[in-house]
């Protein structure tokens, strides 16, 4: 006699702890066997892209740092890079170190947050406490060089808004020399934990022709063995001139995708050491008056500085027709900007590709056939943030 | 030295399929291609398999509106290719009710960004799995970016304490939406300048 088995459909969400934000995952389940999983997104859409066509381009920058709320200024970063690349202009050098430097900050910061709470969704409390700390100190360097701890708004078309002082770059490099010895705590409450390895070890594993089928980018791409970082490939700004490594998985299962975190934690202190060093003097900002504003000091003082002042805060600057598309190698992912500008102040059409989208979109294809429990284990380690999926 | 890759790719793609490219450029050391509706499968089959190309990975699909122009919609696809180490970007021109191939069979990862095409543009496309809304409200009306639709959006949503529980009503403003017209000239206005110089002639003479 064969016995008559019902699946049934669970919600994973909205409001889950394990979800990372507002998912809501439609489960169909045999037993505790996952047989679909339908991701419902778009509870945190808030008309990113309509919004950016409405504003000019120093006002759609803040945008951005609203997107991967744990990585800010790594956004940023593609949008500036964009629009610097349809304007033609020239970013001063030191204005690249500081943009490298707090990239790096930022892959840290986003690294940190997902090691951690994976560890979190699949029981291990201590780490998050341990991290927490370190990222705190972290967003204070944010907000030491922006003035604010997560919406940074700090870079600009042309480069950064403020230089940063002597201190900030003393003391971002005394966090770099204690750092790894963090890494190593954290290393030790995880990497040879026996429910840890459990939880992780051969869970969402991803082939490469799988990876690259999916559209998948960053660590997702590295854990199953493809070497792809866009800072070695297509290298922008000056990671030619850095010496670092890329952290290439193996197996491609949830476990490996925490192991490349964390050596990429290494490299990306590895980074912010080596730009400290070479941090050069010089200015912060593309000299041309048409784009970034005058100083406070030439304002009381230049009749023109004032205008220019006027005009960039009212009209803003007009960017030539064409249509760009820059990518950054974010925490997560490629994070692309698909400008077009019509030659008007506001820009025509900016689609912002975000790496947690493919990813999650995978969410099906990777969970199916494993257990309830998986869920959270394979969802955290594809680094989900919803201010990005959802944009 | 990647100019010089994207120049020797436009020139095999273009004997390839020469009878499929419209128009192709390079311009800000992006390559273009312009392709028909009808040939977009095909044009992507052959640069995904072709041992010179390999453009594997779909990138995004991105949709942008022209109200003005004849064909309303202009869909761009992003690929990469991680062999070369390059990016190509294809486009298509389709009407307001132009049904497009789908290409969820070339590449899985298409599917939601189709969806989120269809979303936000109302495109439909053929053979598609699953052609749902995606990021916008269960049973939202209207397609978000498309140019005529308006910022604050028809609906809003709030709490009613008098009926318990969420409500949608139609958006009212307090103040109008501001919209100001930029199109003045920065650059000194064009009588200025023929006064500069008209006074520039004066001094010569």
């Amino acid at each position: 006699m064969t016995k008559k088995t019902k699946s049934m459909s669970l919600n994973f969400g909205p409001q889950h702890p394990a979800a990372h934000g507002v998912l809501r995952l439609i489960l169909e389940l045999d037993g505790e066997i996952v047989e679909k999983a339908d991701p419902h997104i778009g509870l945190l859409h808030r008309g990113t892209e309509k919004l950016i066509e409405q504003k000019t381009y120093t006002q759609a920058l803040p945008y951005f740092d609203r997107l991967d709320y744990v990585a800010p200024m790594n956004q940023e970063h593609a949008f500036a890079l964009a629009a610097e690349r349809l304007l033609e202009i020239e970013v001063p050098i030191r204005a690249k170190y500081i943009r490298v430097i707090f990239c790096e900050i930022g892959r840290i910061l986003s690294h940190i947050l997902n090691v951690t709470t994976q560890a979190l969704d699949v029981g291990a409390l201590t780490p998050s406490l341990w991290g927490f700390e370190e990222r705190e100190t972290l967003m204070t360097f944010y907000e030491r060089a922006s003035g604010s701890r997560l919406h940074a708004n700090y870079f600009r078309t042309g480069g950064v808004n403020q230089d940063i002082p002597l201190k900030l770059v003393q003391d971002i490099e005394k966090f770099c020399r204690s750092f790894p010895k963090i890494i190593d705590d954290l290393e030790s409450l995880l990497t040879d934990n026996r429910i840890f390895k459990q939880r992780n070890v051969d869970i969402g594993v991803v082939t490469k022709q799988e990876a690259l089928d999916h559209s998948f980018s960053g660590v997702m791409l590295r854990g199953s063995g493809i070497p792809w970082d866009l800072r070695k490939s297509q290298p922008y700004e000056i990671y030619e001139d850095l010496d670092f490594k890329i952290p290439v998985g193996k197996n491609g299962d949830c476990y490996d995708r925490y192991l490349c975190r964390i050596e990429e934690m290494r490299e990306s202190v590895k980074i912010i050491l080596q730009c400290i060093e070479k941090l050069p003097k010089g200015p912060i900002k593309s000299i041309d008056g048409k784009i970034t504003p005058p100083s406070k000091d030439d304002l009381k003082q230049s009749m023109e500085a004032l205008i220019h002042h006027f005009k960039l805060f009212t009209e803003g600057y007009r960017v030539p027709k064409g249509d760009v598309y820059a990518a950054v190698e974010a925490p997560k992912g490629e994070f692309g900007v698909y400008l077009i500008s019509d030659g008007s102040n506001k820009p025509y059409r900016c689609k912002i590709r975000a790496p947690g989208f493919s990813h999650l979109q995978a969410m099906d294809y990777l969970i199916r056939g494993h257990m309830l429990a998986d869920v959270p284990a394979v969802l955290g380690s594809l680094d989900i943030v919803f201010g990005e999926v959802d944009r | 030295m990647k100019l010089e890759n994207l120049q020797r790719l436009e020139k095999l793609i273009n004997s390839e399929l020469a009878s499929k490219i419209q128009i192709s450029e390079i311009k800000n050391a992006e390559l273009l291609f312009e392709v028909n509706e009808e040939d977009l499968i095909e044009v992507i089959q052959f640069i995904k398999s072709n041992d010179e190309c390999k453009f594997k990975q779909l990138i995004d699909i991105v949709c942008v509106d022209y109200p003005d122009h004849d064909k309303r919609f202009q869909l761009v696809y992003l690929f990469l290719s991680h062999e070369l180490n390059l990016r190509v970007k294809l486009k298509i021109k389709i009407d307001e009710d132009q049904v497009v191939n789908s290409i969820t069979k070339i590449s899985p990862s298409a599917n939601w960004m189709e969806r989120e095409v269809f979303d936000m543009y109302g495109i439909k496309f053929k053979n598609h799995p699953d052609l749902r809304r995606i990021l916008t409200d269960y049973g939202f009306k209207g397609h978000p970016l498309r140019k005529d639709f308006p910022l604050t959006g028809f609906n809003e949503v709030r709490y009613s304490e008098k009926e318990k529980k969420v409500i949608y009503e139609p958006v009212k403003l307090e103040q109008n939406y501001r919209d100001f017209d930029f199109e003045s000239p920065w650059e000194g206005t064009k009588y200025l300048k023929q006064v500069k110089k008209l006074k520039e002639n004066d001094k010569k003479n």
